[in-house]
Order: structure tokens, then sequence, then C-alpha cells
């Protein structure tokens, strides 16, 4: 790691001004993406802010058929909720799948969702949920959170707080994992809620997205079989020693048929 | 640039001034030689390293030391007391869960916070839960045994 | 049987420490006053080194000392152990392998450059400063592309990109074999290259005394001794008294620690020049570039068979990787460790094997658990189920036709060996009877309904331990001797110290080695040390690989033993007032037969270093006996591996449903320890058949350079096994031993590969190279439909 310094706040005030007065001051949450990065030296920071002493960011809480949990609540606090378990069990199933479990006892969703890895499992969920992302300064719908590949809205010191998931009728997230790192080659996140289907694609591109044709054909008949022809183009997918986007295309549609299966129980 | 970290290691309170960028892991190695936590990988993956930190498995080459200031840390060196083997540590034993004894130490303070969550794992629970544990040695079927044995060893005391 | 002698599922005396995070690593140490290296590696595949700049680095916070290769004229090339000679006769190519980088570097991760500073950080950030002027080079990645005509070669001094051309057998009587075949079978395949992961990354400490002159490197070694050899007398020119090697608890090696590397002579020759420590622990993405890859065959195999599918002759063509340089023992892993075992389980009366090995842009390519044999095995387990499928046989069928038998022992094989014994046909049936390979119908018909595609695999091995002797391996191109050595030292109250040229970094020597000392001498098991990885403690010996310890390694002991008894006689003898030849040593007891005299044994070693009532004028004090062994002959293990997987045709996902090994491994010490090798060396192998996969891109960088791309077997890739044994004897060792660490890396490739293969029959695919990916098997699905 190049040198930095390491600062606590114990106030998201007080970490929105250590941010501002730093030069190239960088969040640290979980850290499981970060410290990796910065131990290869493939990143650097002048001052990494530890949230990890911010009350406000931590819990979940359940009402009016949203459940919001809190920037720095931990993959294995999610999986273990019984709010989520009981209102979302795709995404305390989706939590529970992520990494291993020490990784899931330290990575956090404002971490994960802030770093927006391509083949992360999260942003997944978020879309596939069209959940609400809120921050030091404002609140972000999902589809305009995730802007490209490692982007995301969030302006300079802006920090999220929690996210905001409106209760659907049923989903699912089924992911085929990259063998080696575990991260999704494709993760595909279903949801049916009071707007329709939704079907939100991890893995597959530079940033998670919507696959449109899929949910037009959902919304005619929430069953694998509508899914069964549907022939996902390859463009633009991501190509890797593990997965040609041609793979890629047809995971898709295979985890797709899988999610739904799964959603309906 | 230097800062204070304080913690509970293995019941006993230390406290050192070390460069921001200490891993926990070389913290523990180093500063408080405790060499039993080990480090086989540098992408937070293969396990060597599990530690507990406030109760719970982490893997502490992805975490600085000063993330663990005010925490309770439990290394392999915590276990055993005045000689006589945790249950677990026994199992292992028992049941040929280690070779060449590396990635052992990580396999079961991972171990122990699996039994911690669920008392009884089945053979798959264990396999999925060792996710973050790699051995090159073992193949892992002994290491699934020792830990069923060791879980069930630990629901009997 | 005793609970601690041979054939006891003992407990390890080893596991004490390890359970208890007390081990003793390498990187466990620091010494007073140590420096930390960095060593700078090239991020090209293949450069010139115009110049490098290190004024920065010299003038970086902490650093103590920057060097260069011009820093280090006086030191030599890191040695290759092994000199292989081409059919034409000539020696094969052996440029140099400078331990720093000589104005070319040749692979990415190649040392360029050593920082030392107070701390590793430091070292780090000082290295970042270096300024080297690369002159990028085309790379050589491709083996076939290596060796056409008008190739950049890797070394300029070789010209070519051939390290040697080597053949073996009688290639006229293999060529008229075929020619009057009634069927020739033919595969082209790829033995996918590996990277071992011992999951200790390796680490070296050199020290200096300057008052005495002497030079300590502890080590991450198998092999301490070879080691001291190599660097001593071939690269830094030190004497061997005044070098010690001390390998200390090593955290699994599978052959990647046997070889000696540039950084054990950097931190050694460097702790002489700046009279302090110097510490060097491998990061694992340094690992991936710098630990010797294994396997990375080409090869063309053919099987000549008569109508009844009796094999007439076998014929492979192979080009085998070498990498950038010669890694100690690189030359006889293709050659000595793999043509010599293209016979198998068989009686093919003729073979022919050429290897052409090759220089590429990439990591040295050297032994990894089985060495040679997993690749020979692989070809012929493969090229006999395929056959099988051209003969419409069943696979247990063209084996049982084609096995040694019992009554042809010993049998000299076309290919050089010479098999002591076995019994082939015992271990395919206990096998199948484990597998229940009858009921295989069902079973398929069952995943057939679940939309899954089934399938069933063979495997039936032999692999060759404990390389030997001497003067033969001598005559083949060795550069050592092949023995190993014991000292069994009876302490004066009758407690053993055994010091063992053998190496234990995960095989429980400790344990394994005590109770054959144990079982030998009647003594209690925990009065019995086993002391190794050290050559100031131990008798000159050759260490552990190629899975010899217990037949070597083992036999030293037994020998040494068998001295300390004919010892013990005397004495007894003496006290006993009686002859020699009335003397019998049974149970710990000195007795004589038909009497109530009797000695114990610790009566006798008390006698031995007080010797107040002893024959002094007829012999010495003590009781300590030192054997060298160097075996008649290899020993054997075989055995057949039967393997089922489940194929999801959705995804390619290839789940082993079942995996069922029988071993011959001889006398067996102690199961327990031997079915933990066997578990994890079927994991290695299914690793290699399923999951792992090295991958260099055109420009020579390595894509799978660490465990985001290399896909190393986790818990939930494998099963749990069912392992079994048949036995027959070793007839040359006297313990009756084979070895047994190799046996599931080498048994296991072709095992899942014709088990995958035999499910994807169904969709019409009939080739495909390991490793077995899901993408790579769904894609083997949709070229299979397409066509």
């Amino acid at each position: 790691m190049y040198s930095f310094d390491y600062k606590r706040p114990s106030s998201l005030d007080e970490a929105t001004q250590m941010l501002r007065n730093s030069d190239d001051g960088h969040v640290l949450a979980g850290g499981h993406t970060l410290l990796p990065t910065l131990k290869q030296r493939l990143a650097s920071a002048s001052d990494l802010v530890d949230l990890a002493g911010i009350e406000e960011l931590k819990g979940i809480s359940s009402a009016d058929g949203v459940v919001t949990i809190g920037a720095m609540t931990t993959h294995s606090e999610v999986a273990a909720s019984s709010e989520v378990q009981n209102a979302i069990p795709a995404l305390a199933d989706l939590a529970g799948g992520i990494g291993d479990p020490q990784v899931r006892n330290k990575g956090t969703i404002g971490g994960s969702i802030s770093n927006n890895d391509p083949a992360a499992d999260y942003p997944a969920a978020l879309v596939g949920l069209n959940a609400t992302v809120n921050t030091t300064s404002r609140s972000i719908s999902a589809d305009n959170f995730f802007t490209g590949m490692f982007e995301t809205a969030l302006g300079d010191g802006e920090i999220v707080t929690s996210v905001s998931f409106p209760v659907p009728h049923s989903a699912a997230y089924c992911k085929f994992p990259n063998p080696a790192s575990r991260y999704a080659i494709v993760g595909v996140f279903v949801a049916r809620g009071s707007d329709g289907v939704r079907v939100a694609v991890t893995g597959a591109g530079a940033s998670v997205f919507r696959a449109r044709e899929i949910e037009a054909v959902l919304n005619q008949g929430f069953s694998a079989s509508s899914v069964a022809d549907i022939q996902v183009s390859d463009e633009g997918l991501n190509e890797d020693i593990h997965a040609s986007a041609e793979y890629r295309a047809h995971l898709i549609t295979v985890m797709t048929k899988r999610a739904v299966d799964k959603a309906n129980g | 640039m230097s800062v204070t970290v304080s913690m509970i290691v293995n019941g006993k309170s230390v406290s050192a001034e070390v460069d921001p960028r200490t891993l926990l892991v070389d913290f523990l190695r180093v500063d408080q030689r405790l060499t039993g936590t080990h480090v086989g990988c540098d992408t937070s993956q293969c396990g060597a390293c599990v530690v507990h930190v406030n109760g719970k498995s982490v893997k502490s080459c992805t975490m600085l030391a000063a993330q663990a200031d005010g925490a309770e840390v439990a290394t392999i060196e915590s276990l055993a007391i005045d000689g006589q083997l945790h249950p677990m540590q026994e199992a292992f034993r028992q049941n040929h869960g280690l070779q060449c004894g590396f990635c052992t130490p990580g396999m079961i303070m991972s171990a122990l916070d699996l039994v911690n969550v669920n008392s009884n794992p089945s053979e798959r629970e264990i396999r999925e839960w060792l996710e973050g544990n790699l051995c090159r040695c073992t193949g892992y079927h002994n290491i699934v045994k020792s830990i069923q044995a060791g879980a069930e060893a630990m629901s009997e005391v | 049987m005793s609970d601690t002698g041979i054939g006891a599922s003992v407990r390890r005396k080893e596991d004490l420490r390890f359970v208890q995070g007390a081990g003793k690593y390498t990187d466990d140490m620091n010494l007073v006053d140590q420096v930390h290296a960095y060593i700078l590696r090239s991020p090209h595949a293949h450069a010139a080194v115009r110049s490098i700049d290190t004024s920065a680095a010299r003038a970086g916070e902490g650093v103590v000392a920057v060097f260069t290769s011009e820093d280090m004229a006086e030191v030599g090339g890191i040695p290759c152990g092994w000199q292989v000679h081409s059919k034409d006769g000539s020696a094969m190519a052996e440029p140099k392998h400078p331990v720093l980088a000589e104005g070319k570097v040749r692979h990415v991760g190649d040392p360029v450059a050593v920082v030392l500073a107070e701390s590793r950080t430091q070292a780090r950030d000082a290295a970042e400063s270096i300024f080297v002027d690369y002159d990028v080079l085309d790379a050589v990645v491709d083996m076939q592309a290596a060796v056409t005509d008008g190739a950049t070669s890797v070394h300029d001094d070789v010209g070519t990109n051939v390290c040697y051309d080597w053949g073996l057998g009688d290639k006229d009587a293999v060529d008229e074999a075929f020619s009057n075949a009634h069927h020739v079978s033919r595969l082209d395949l790829v033995n996918n290259r590996l990277i071992p992961n011992a999951i200790e990354p390796r680490c070296a400490i050199g020290d200096y005394d300057q008052a005495t002159g002497q030079f300590t490197l502890h080590t991450t070694s198998q092999n301490p001794h070879v080691i001291r050899l190599l660097m001593g007398a071939f690269v830094l020119g030190l004497p061997e008294h005044k070098l010690r090697i001390h390998a200390p608890d090593v955290g699994g090696g599978f052959g990647s620690k046997i070889f000696h590397y540039a950084e054990e002579i950097i931190v050694t020759w460097a702790a002489g020049q700046i009279n302090r420590p110097v510490k060097w622990t491998a990061d694992r993405s340094e690992s991936f570039q710098s630990d010797a890859h294994g396997r990375d065959h080409v090869t063309t195999v053919e099987l000549a068979m008569d109508a009844d599918g009796k094999f007439l002759a076998l014929r492979a063509s192979t080009l085998a990787n070498m990498g950038a340089y010669l890694s100690t023992f690189a030359p006889c892993v293709p050659t000595y460790l793999h043509g010599t075992l293209l016979a198998g389980q068989y009686s093919t009366p003729v073979i022919y094997c050429e290897v052409k090995a090759v220089f590429t842009n990439t990591v040295p390519v050297d032994a990894y658990r089985g060495a040679g044999r997993p690749e020979a095995t692989y070809l012929l387990e493969r090229i006999v189920q395929v056959a099988a499928d051209d003969m419409g046989m069943d696979a247990t069928d063209i084996r049982r036709r084609n096995f040694i038998q019992p009554s042809e022992f010993p049998y000299q094989t076309p290919v050089a060996l010479i098999y002591d014994t076995g019994n082939y046909e015992a271990s395919l049936d206990k096998a199948l009877e484990n597998s229940d390979y009858a009921g295989f119908g069902n079973r398929k018909a069952a995943s057939k309904e679940a939309g899954k595609l089934r399938g069933i695999g063979i495997s039936s091995y032999i692999e060759a331990c404990g390389i030997a002797p001497s003067n033969v391996v001598g005559s083949l191109g060795a550069r050592a001797g092949l023995y190993e050595a014991a000292t069994v030292r009876v302490n004066p109250t009758g407690s053993v110290s055994v010091m063992t040229g053998s190496h234990s970094h995960g095989q429980g020597h400790e344990t394994t080695f005590a109770q054959v000392v144990s079982e030998k001498l009647g003594i209690d098991f925990d009065s019995i040390d086993i002391v190794h990885g050290d050559t100031d403690r131990v008798p000159f010996g050759m260490g552990t690989y190629g899975s010899r310890s217990i037949a070597v390694g083992g036999t030293a002991i037994v020998n040494a033993i068998d001295k300390v008894v004919a010892k013990g006689k005397k004495i007894a003898a003496h006290l006993l007032e009686t002859s020699e030849s009335d003397i019998e040593f049974e149970n710990g007891q000195f007795v004589v037969p038909g009497t109530d005299k009797a000695k114990a044994f610790g009566e006798i070693a008390l006698a031995a270093y007080v010797p107040h009532h002893y024959p002094l004028e007829e012999l010495e004090p003590g009781l300590e006996e030192t054997a060298f062994y160097d075996p008649k002959n290899f020993t054997f293990p075989a055995g057949t591996y039967v393997c089922e997987v489940e194929v999801d045709p959705d995804t390619g996902t290839v789940e082993i449903a079942s995996f069922h090994a029988t071993d011959d491994f001889g006398v067996v010490i102690n199961p327990m320890i031997v079915e933990g090798q066997v578990h994890g060396g079927l994991v290695q192998g299914i690793g290699q058949a399923l999951l792992e996969g090295c991958n260099y891109d055109d420009t020579g960088q390595l894509l799978s350079g660490s465990y985001m791309d290399y896909t190393m077997p986790r818990a939930t890739d494998v099963p749990s096994f069912s392992v079994d044994t048949t036995v027959t004897e070793c007839t040359h060792n006297p313990l009756g031993v084979k070895g047994c660490g190799e046996a599931g890396a080498i048994g296991a490739p072709p095992a899942v590969i014709n088990a995958v293969l035999n499910a994807l029959s169904e969709v019409g695919v009939t080739n495909l190279d390991m490793p077995a990916t899901p993408h790579r098997v769904w894609q083997a699905i949709r070229d299979a439909q397409a066509s």
C-alpha cells in the first residue's frame, strides 16, 4: 500500500468534512474491495475515512412495504436479518451468497454499491427491486445510480447512507459464479412488483443492466417457459478467460429461467 | 504518520503505534508475535489469516489494524487452555484434518464461527462455509469430517 | 499389530503444534537486525534490458542496498540438475539461468533487481523508483510456434527454441506393428499447465556470521541438502561446511519447493554483502510468476491393436514446455519420468515415445505432484478409452485383455522399466465393486430424468516412485545420486532420535517414520523423535519428492536400525556372557531363546554410553548408526480409479457424483495418513481435470495470475471420496512399501475426463481438453450440436 492517513469520524458530517479537506480521500467501509486494491498498489489514497464509527449508517428497518438497510450493514447481517428474510427473502439469499463468510462479515451494502464492480451481486438486487439509494445529499433511483463500470452517480464527498427496497410480490436471484473468484459471471435478479416484472443482470456487461426484452415476456406470463426461447444478444457483453460473450448471453437466459422458477417457489 | 491502536488480543490488552497501513495480520504476526495466523494470498481468498474480531471470523489480511481499534481479537493461539486442546483442535487431530498445517489455523477459526451460527452443520453446509478457506493438501475430505466431529464434541460440552 | 506400529492409524505427532498455530514456518522467523528484500520483476515476457537506473532507489527512505546483475558478477548461474541427450546423441541446450537478469528478461516475473530496506514497504516503495529501460521483443508463448522455422529465440546463444529432441523405444518395431495393425486409435491432447500453489508462499532468509564465516539459509525447501550442494558448489562458491540450509516447517510443496530458486541465492549472497540477515517472502502474486509451474505438454498418441483389442504398439509424440530457463529437474520430467511410464499396466509389446522440449517466454516448468507420470497416465488412459470406444468394447474389458498378469512379474517393459510386482486386475475388480459399476445404467437413467448427463470413467494408472538406482540415473543424465540417508541415534536412556534426509512438509514423517522405528526397535512411540530439514543436524540426504520418502528414506532408517540391533546384540552377548549368535532381538528385548536371559533395549543403550561392563577392546562405545540406502529399483504403486460425473447441459457444469479409488501401495504404515495423501492427490488431479488452467496471452502476460483467475479447488468443488487398497508387497525393500504421495494426482485426471466424455457422448462430443470448465463443456456441446 502507498501511505495514507487513517481517520475514523463519529458522524456523517465529520466524515463529509474529512473527505472535503483531503487531497484524495477515500471512504473505507468494509474494505473488501478497497484494501486488496490498495495492497496491490492499483490505487492510492491520501486519507482513508473509516465509516465504522458512525452509528446512523447501521441497521435494518421495515415500514410501509419498504425495507431500508443502512449503508454499513454487512452482508451477513442482511442475510441473517429476519426482517429481510420475511419481506424480501431473495435479498437475504443474495447477501448470503456474496463472497465467503469472512467477506460477508466485513463487506457492506454501501461499500459494494459505491464500488459498482461489474460482477458484484448487490447492484442486481437494487436494480431488480427498483430500490432507492439514499446519500448524504439526495435519493437516487437504482436505475440512475449505476452509471458504468466501477462508476456511480455519487459526487465527490457524497456518501451512501442507506438503501430502500420496496417489497416485491416475489423475487429471486440466481448466480453463475466465476469458478475462480466466485464473483458473478452472470447473475440475474428477477422481481415481480406492483409496476410489473424487472430483470436485472450483473456480471455480463460493463455494469448492471435491465434485460427489457425478458421483462416484456415475463410481464406476459411469469414462468420459466416464457423465457425458454429467448436468445439474448451477446453484443457488448464481457469476455474473459472464463466466459465468452456468447456463453454469458446464454447464461442470462438460463439464470433467468432458474430465478423465475425459484421466485415461483 | 502513525496511529495508535489498542485492542484486546486473546484476552490481553495491547496497544501500539503503527503505520496506518499496518494490516491486522501483520500487527498480530509481527508486533504481537502471534505467528499462528498465516498469510497465503494477497486477494483475500485463501483464509489462512482468519481470526475472530468481536466474535466473528474475518480475514485479517483484509483489515487494517486501525480498524480493529477497540475490538476483541481472538487467534488460534487462544484456543488451547493449559495445553488442553479445544474440541475443534482435537477433532482436526483425530480426523487427520490437516497435513502441512499452514491453512489449519484459519480453517479452525473459520469452523468455530460456523459452529457459532450453526451448531449441527451438514456436510453441504460445511463445504459451503469453507468457500473462503483454501487447502492444497487434504482435498477437504478430512477437514469436513473434522468440523463435523468438532461441532458434535462442542455440543456435548 | 501394536497400536503405534506398522499398520496403525496413529494420530500425528506434528499435529499438536499445527492445530495450536505453533508450527514454525520460515516466515515466522525474524532475525535480529534483519532487512527486507523486495525483488523487482520484469513486467515483460521478453525484452532487452538497455539500462537500469537505481539511483533514486538507493536514496529511498530506509534503503540499505540495491543490487542488479552487475553487482553479482562473481555469482554463477542457477544450475540444472539433469542433462538429457537428444536422439542424435547431442547434449541438451543449457543456456545460462542468471540470478538477476543479464541484458535480457525472458518471462514476466523474471528477477531484475533487488532492494534491501529496513521494512518490506520501504523496499517496495524504493523498487518503484528503479527505472529499467526495456526494449520489448516478440514473446515466444505457443510451443508449436516456438519450434517453427524463423521463430524468435528465447535464448540468442541457443539459436532455436528446442532444448532437446529425445526419443525412447524401438521406433522401427513400432512403425512395423502399426503397419500391420487391425485398427489404430489416435488422439491429440493437451496436458494443461498448472501452478502448484502450496498455500505457504516461498520464503528465504539469509544470514551471515562474519566472525565464523558461516552462512545460513532458512528456506521453504523440500530438500535442504540439494540446495546446499547446488548453491554452495555451483552458484556462490561457498564451502559446504560453512553453509547451513534450514527448512523448518514447510507449508506444502508438491514439487514446487524442490528447486533451487534465485531468491535463495539473493538473500544468502546479500547477507554476506551487508553483514545483516536478509528476508524475502513471496506475495501470492509473486508466487504465480516465480514458482516453477507444472505439466504443459501437447501430445499426439496412437495405439495399434489387433482385431480383439489386444495392444500391438503405442506411439507418442510430445512437445514439452520448459519455460524460459531450465529449472532444477525440468529436463527429466517429460523424459525419464514420462516416456518410461508409457507401458502403464499393459503388456504392449513395443512403444516409441519422442519428446521435444521447448523454451518459451513463460515461467520455468518443472516437477509438480506426479511429474511426468500424470502426463504419461493421462495420454495412455485417454487413448485406451478412445480405443475401447473405437472397438466397441467396454472400458474394463479392453483393460483386462491387456493387463500384465501377476505371473509375468518381474516384467520388463519396452520402455526401460522393470516392474517388480503388481496385481492390476485385483484393484480393478475392487474399484468396480466399490463403485457399483454394474449399477451405472440405473443411475444414468435417473440423471436423465433430472435433465442431467451422467458419465462414468476409469483410469488404471501406474506410477514409479523412488527414482533409482544412482548409477543408472547417472547414466541417464542425473547430476546427483538418488539415495537417502538416516542416522539412528539411541540416547543413553533409550530414547531415539532419527535424523533423516527426507523432508516432511505435510506428509507426516514425524509420525510414520516413528511408527517404523517403534515397530523395529519395540520401543515406545513417544520416545522417538524424527529430525529433518537442517543440514547441520541430518546426514547428507536427497529430500522428499517423487513419493520416495517411505520407500527410500524409510529403508535407510530400517537399515540404520539393523546396524543398531547388530551392535546391540554384540553388547548384549557380552553382558549376558554368551556368544553373539545366540542373541535374538524381539519386542524390544535382546534375548537368548529358550532361556530367561534377556536385556531390555534401554539397558543396552545405557551400557553403550556408560561402558563400565563393555567389550571396549572389540567394540566402540555409543549406539548410533548411519545408513545410506540406494534403491535397486523404482517402486511401482498402481491402482484403478472410477469417477462418475453429472453434467448440467444448460451451463456446462460438471459435478463429481462419486469417486472411488483403489490403490496398491504395498505395505501401508499408517492407513489414516495414506488415505489423506490419496484425498489430496485426487483433488489436485480433479483440479487439473476440471478447474485449473494457467493462461498466457499472446504477449506472454499471465492472465491467471491470482486466485481471482486461477481456479483453486474449493471444498464445494469436490465430493467426499471412497478410498480402498489392495496389496502386493514391493519385492526389493525391507518394508515392502511403494509410496503413495502422488497417486491421486496421477490417476485422477483421465478418470474424470473419461467420465465427462462418457456423459457427453450422448450429445455427440468426442473430445475435450482439460480443464473441462463449464464454459468449455458448454462450448463443446454447442459445437457438437452445430456440426
